[in-house]
């Protein structure tokens, strides 16, 4: 067979998905496959637009693997709109290319936002919420603007709106419908949404049809825009105007080519989203099924997935319509509402539950006989959710006392669904299509923490909300595979790392011995010792070569240098922020000179200095010290650097003073001990030539002040940092930093970078910008007084080992010779030192007189 | 590796190598003992194990500086370079039956550590 020619119109995420899930059952040598996208960027994640505004930036938001279109061997068409399709040639036409030939047409073209016709919509300064073209207009324009209105209040208006709330703007909701999400709360649901996002400085107005939008008049001196009239006569005043009122399906290719369209738009499908032309498929927003459009990015999925398969020759999946339950956080209110939410089944009963001090409203929706769950409603709090859902979608048999389900627990009583009354069908990650089988399969074959199960199976990795529904399908299944679910650090003590940091803590304990005698067994070994050695140093912050200390350090911390393969060490002096004055240049090239070390820049903007023998430290950081160099603890579980660029000080572009904080930051954090070694960044611009994204901490200046990225990484596993908070004053980006970095070494385990640490922390990010910004644990004083006394009780440790005879007496090879270690051969490559390799060795041993 | 002299069996005498004050707690120290290197540790207490310095995965004359323990009872010394463990009484490497250290008798004469070699 000749390959099939594929044409797929339109690359957004249902488009995206369809091209993977093709890829992935044809080869390449089977199909040929070209993609037209009518934006100039390739698939991003049209769900988390409004992050655009909270920092992220366009490359984060892309849902497209990398070297995904050279790999696969796809023709990818940016930025250019098809303009006809000739069904009886089987050809489609561009704005640059005529005639491309297809055998398969995959219209996933999505929709359009709905602009009320009404007299003044065209306004300059009117804008509509799709695409991040839109988001860069809108973005444009609120810096000249005070007041910003969305026309909408539906999901996606409310995303607009924190969107416009994120740009500073004075933020009002104009919705024609009585309450808030119309679709999908009832009016007690409604209500409590619109009372929250009131109280976070929104301003909400329901029940406002607009008639016109005319000139802006002076008020109080105030020249708004615009003035938009309601029916009512009433009238508001503002500077621009989002629509988000709603999608229409991209129709009008499929309307020209005389494909059957619905009476109100959208392309007819079938069970394999097959439209009227069998050749052509339609998914996503622009398809048509039953009369229906699904507006969800979940069903798009799965008729992505569906087309591919039948592209492919698989008939055995079929759309049947999709669930369109949703979760949600609109400005912090958890909102979620699934299944008949508000009861339309005949005969269907309510269970109600309010707290109206806390702001949660519940509501069970249960079939007439009281035996299933129908669909439910949750305000404020929606914990309930991922199980509520399970139970109807999988018409679990509702529980004796069904309003248990949403009541507070009672003492000893347990709430909600088990996982384990789950069948292996039953769909727990509908972003990525991953059931319960899928899950325990993965967990079978090996996966036996989350981060693992994120990247095996993708479950939990898009919008997480099943996140908790994993972690207990996990837990559950190692439980049943008779594996104890342990975490404690190693044989002599069973505890977790957490654990041990809060008996050291909380048990004012100052020593390995100390805490071995009371809560462990044994003699210790180098997993533990280490990690108590740090956990000591993190709270006491004590000399680390204490000779009752001295012994529990790891290879590079006992001697403060990084051992190399031949047992000789690095030094590596601090170079805060990467400045450094030529005159701190010359020593280090003289002191490297004089004892013959090999010389390299680190990738933290330092000067690594090799070949050292272990009595040769002392000597050289007493020449290092006089200069005025500290320890750079490039050997410990700690900070190493903060990266920065030049910032604004000489860069054309830079907006802070990047070098300053970084330097600022270093010599705060510097010899902090933690699980694992830190990295920071501190970009002066969004260029963001610091890479601090790839940091554990990262910092990027912005007009109005710094954002905060955190749990970014390079090396094996790189992962860009997610922010945390934006354009933060100097004196919050430090206490932010404080209690971010003070909270991770309480929780973090062992060798866990941050990256592993949040990917593994149950509510993700969202769960420390809730510890961190809003202090949801009443722990940040806290936080902040134990990193200040880090602070405050910091030495150079290479100060203090050179003063100090006992110490100064282990720095050497033998304990009875004051011979080097013959085993330690330099030979010269590059006008360098390096290592003598074995068979080196040898030779030079053949050559040498014996002695 | 290279390979070592036979040492004659009649030929080992005990060398005092430093007070045992000179070993802190818990940790070992190097002794070059007729031109060999000898890694003496002091744990438990104050006992005393001697093993060659020499770490067969790195070719590194480490084993002194790392760090020391016990895995279910048998104590033993990690290598500071790959973090293979060793046990201090018989040299066995843990990870792999096939690879064991050299031990040397060790004892505490007067406050002073003498080794066997």
């Amino acid at each position: 067979m000749n390959s099939q020619k594929i044409v797929v119109i339109g690359n957004g995420m249902v488009g995206q998905r369809f091209l993977e899930q093709l890829t992935s059952r044809l080869s390449s040598d089977k199909i040929e496959v070209t993609v037209f996208c009518e934006e100039p960027r390739a698939a991003y994640d049209r769900v988390q637009l409004s992050s655009f505004f909270a920092g992220k930036s366009a490359i984060d938001l892309s849902v497209v693997p990398e070297r995904f279109f050279e790999d696969q061997a796809i023709t990818l068409r940016l930025n250019d709109p098809v303009i006809a399709i000739d069904r009886s040639k089987k050809t489609i036409s561009s704005a640059r290319y005529r005639d491309v030939p297809y055998d398969k047409l995959i219209l996933a073209t999505g929709s359009f936002p709905f602009v009320p016709p009404i007299p003044g919509h065209d306004r300059r300064g009117c804008f509509v919420y799709r695409s991040i073209e839109d988001l860069e207009v809108i973005r444009a324009a609120a810096k000249k603007a005070r007041i910003g209105t969305v026309v909408g209040g539906g999901l996606l208006g409310l995303e607009a709106a924190k969107a416009l709330k994120d740009l500073g703007l004075e933020t009002h909701v104009v919705e024609f419908a009585p309450r808030l999400m119309a679709v999908q709360l009832d009016e007690t649901g409604g209500k409590l949404l619109q009372r929250k996002i009131e109280a976070l400085g929104v301003t909400v107005h329901t029940a406002k049809n607009t008639q016109k939008i005319i000139d802006g008049v002076d008020i109080n001196g105030n020249k708004h825009a615009h003035r938009m009239v309601f029916a009512d006569g009433s009238t508001l005043d503002t500077d621009l105007i989002v629509y988000s009122a709603g999608i229409r399906p991209n129709d009008s290719l499929a309307r020209a080519a005389k494909i059957t369209v619905g009476e109100r738009g959208g392309i007819g499908i079938d069970e394999y989203c097959r439209t009227s032309d069998p050749d052509v498929y339609a998914v996503g927003e622009c398809a048509l099924w039953n009369g229906r459009i699904f507006g969800l990015v979940a069903p798009g999925y799965q008729m992505a997935e569906i087309a591919a398969r039948h592209v492919a020759g698989d008939e055995s999946l079929r759309f049947d319509g999709a669930d369109m339950s949703t979760k949600l956080k609109l400005m912090g209110v958890d909102v979620a509402s699934l299944g008949d939410a508000m009861g339309k089944t005949a005969g269907a009963l309510d269970y109600v539950y309010t707290d109206p001090v806390q702001g949660i409203y519940k509501k069970l929706v249960v079939s007439a006989d009281g035996k299933q769950l129908l669909g439910a409603i949750l305000v404020g709090d929606a914990t309930e959710y991922g199980g509520l859902l399970q139970m109807a979608l999988n018409a679990i048999p509702l529980p004796e006392h069904p309003e248990d389900l949403i009541l507070p627990a009672r003492e000893g009583a347990s709430k909600g669904l088990g996982v384990d009354m789950l069948p292996a069908a039953a769909l727990i990650c509908s972003c990525n299509n991953v059931t319960k089988g899928g899950i325990c399969d993965a967990v079978a074959a090996g996966c036996t923490t989350i981060g693992a199960l994120k990247t095996t199976t993708k479950a939990g990795s898009s919008c997480g909300g099943c996140a908790p529904m994993v972690k207990q399908i996990l837990e559950s299944e190692l439980r049943k595979q008779g594996v104890e679910v342990k975490n404690h650090i190693c044989e002599h003590f069973p505890h977790s790392r957490q654990e041990l940091y809060h008996l050291v803590r909380i048990g004012g304990l100052k020593t390995f011995g100390e805490l071995l005698a009371k809560h462990g067994q044994g003699h210790g070994c180098d997993i533990c010792k280490p990690a108590v050695a740090s956990i000591l140093a993190s709270t006491w912050n004590e000399y680390v070569l204490k000779p009752k200390h001295a012994p529990l350090q790891d290879t590079n911390d006992r001697f403060l240098a990084n051992m190399q393969k031949d047992g000789t060490y690095s030094i590596v002096p601090r170079v805060p922020g990467g400045e450094i004055t030529p005159e701190k240049l010359i020593v280090l090239g003289a002191v490297a000179k004089k004892y013959k070390l090999y010389t390299k820049i680190t990738g933290g903007q330092r000067i690594d200095l090799f070949g050292a023998r272990v009595e040769q430290l002392p000597l050289i950081w007493r020449e290092l010290v006089d200069a005025g160099f500290e320890s750079g603890h490039a050997y410990g579980k700690a900070l190493r650097t903060v990266k920065s660029c030049v910032g604004s000080t000489w860069c054309r572009y830079g907006v802070q003073d990047s070098v300053g904080m970084a330097i600022h930051l270093e010599n705060r954090y510097r010899g902090l001990r933690s699980p694992h070694k830190l990295k920071m960044g501190v970009s002066g611009c969004t260029r963001e030539c610091a890479e601090a994204q790839g940091k554990d901490v990262g910092v990027i200046a912005t007009e109005k002040g710094w954002n905060l990225y955190v749990c970014g990484n390079g090396g094996i596993k790189p992962r860009h940092a997610d922010l945390l908070a934006n354009d933060l004053d100097d004196a919050t980006l430090v206490k932010y930093i404080d209690r971010f970095l003070m909270f991770y070494i309480r929780t973090g385990d062992r060798l866990q970078r941050t990256s592993t640490w949040l990917d593994n922390l149950e509510g993700g990010i969202d769960y420390v910008k809730q510890v961190v910004c809003e202090d949801s644990l009443g722990i940040g004083a806290e936080l902040e007084a134990d990193m200040q006394k880090l602070v405050d009780t910091y030495e150079c440790e290479w100060k203090h080992a050179i003063n100090d005879p006992e110490s100064l007496k282990r720095f050497r090879h033998f304990v009875n010779s004051d011979a080097p270690d013959s085993n330690v051969v330099f030979v010269a490559e590059r006008g360098q030192i390096r290592p003598a390799r074995d068979e080196e060795k040898e030779t030079l041993e053949k050559e040498s007189v014996p002695a | 590796m290279t390979a070592r002299p036979n040492i004659d069996m009649s030929l080992k005498q005990w060398t005092a190598v430093c007070p045992l004050d000179d070993i802190a707690p818990d940790s070992g120290v190097c002794a070059l003992i007729g031109g060999r290197q000898v890694a003496v540790f002091r744990v438990a207490g104050d006992h005393v194990y001697a093993l060659a310095n020499h770490d067969p995965f790195s070719n590194a004359n480490v084993l002194s500086r790392g760090i020391t323990g016990d895995i279910r009872g048998e104590l033993v010394v990690a290598s500071p370079v790959y973090k293979q463990h060793f046990s201090l009484a018989t040299g066995q490497c843990i990870e792999d039956q096939t690879v064991q250290v050299e031990t040397f008798a060790v004892r505490i004469n007067n406050n002073v550590v003498e080794v066997e070699a």
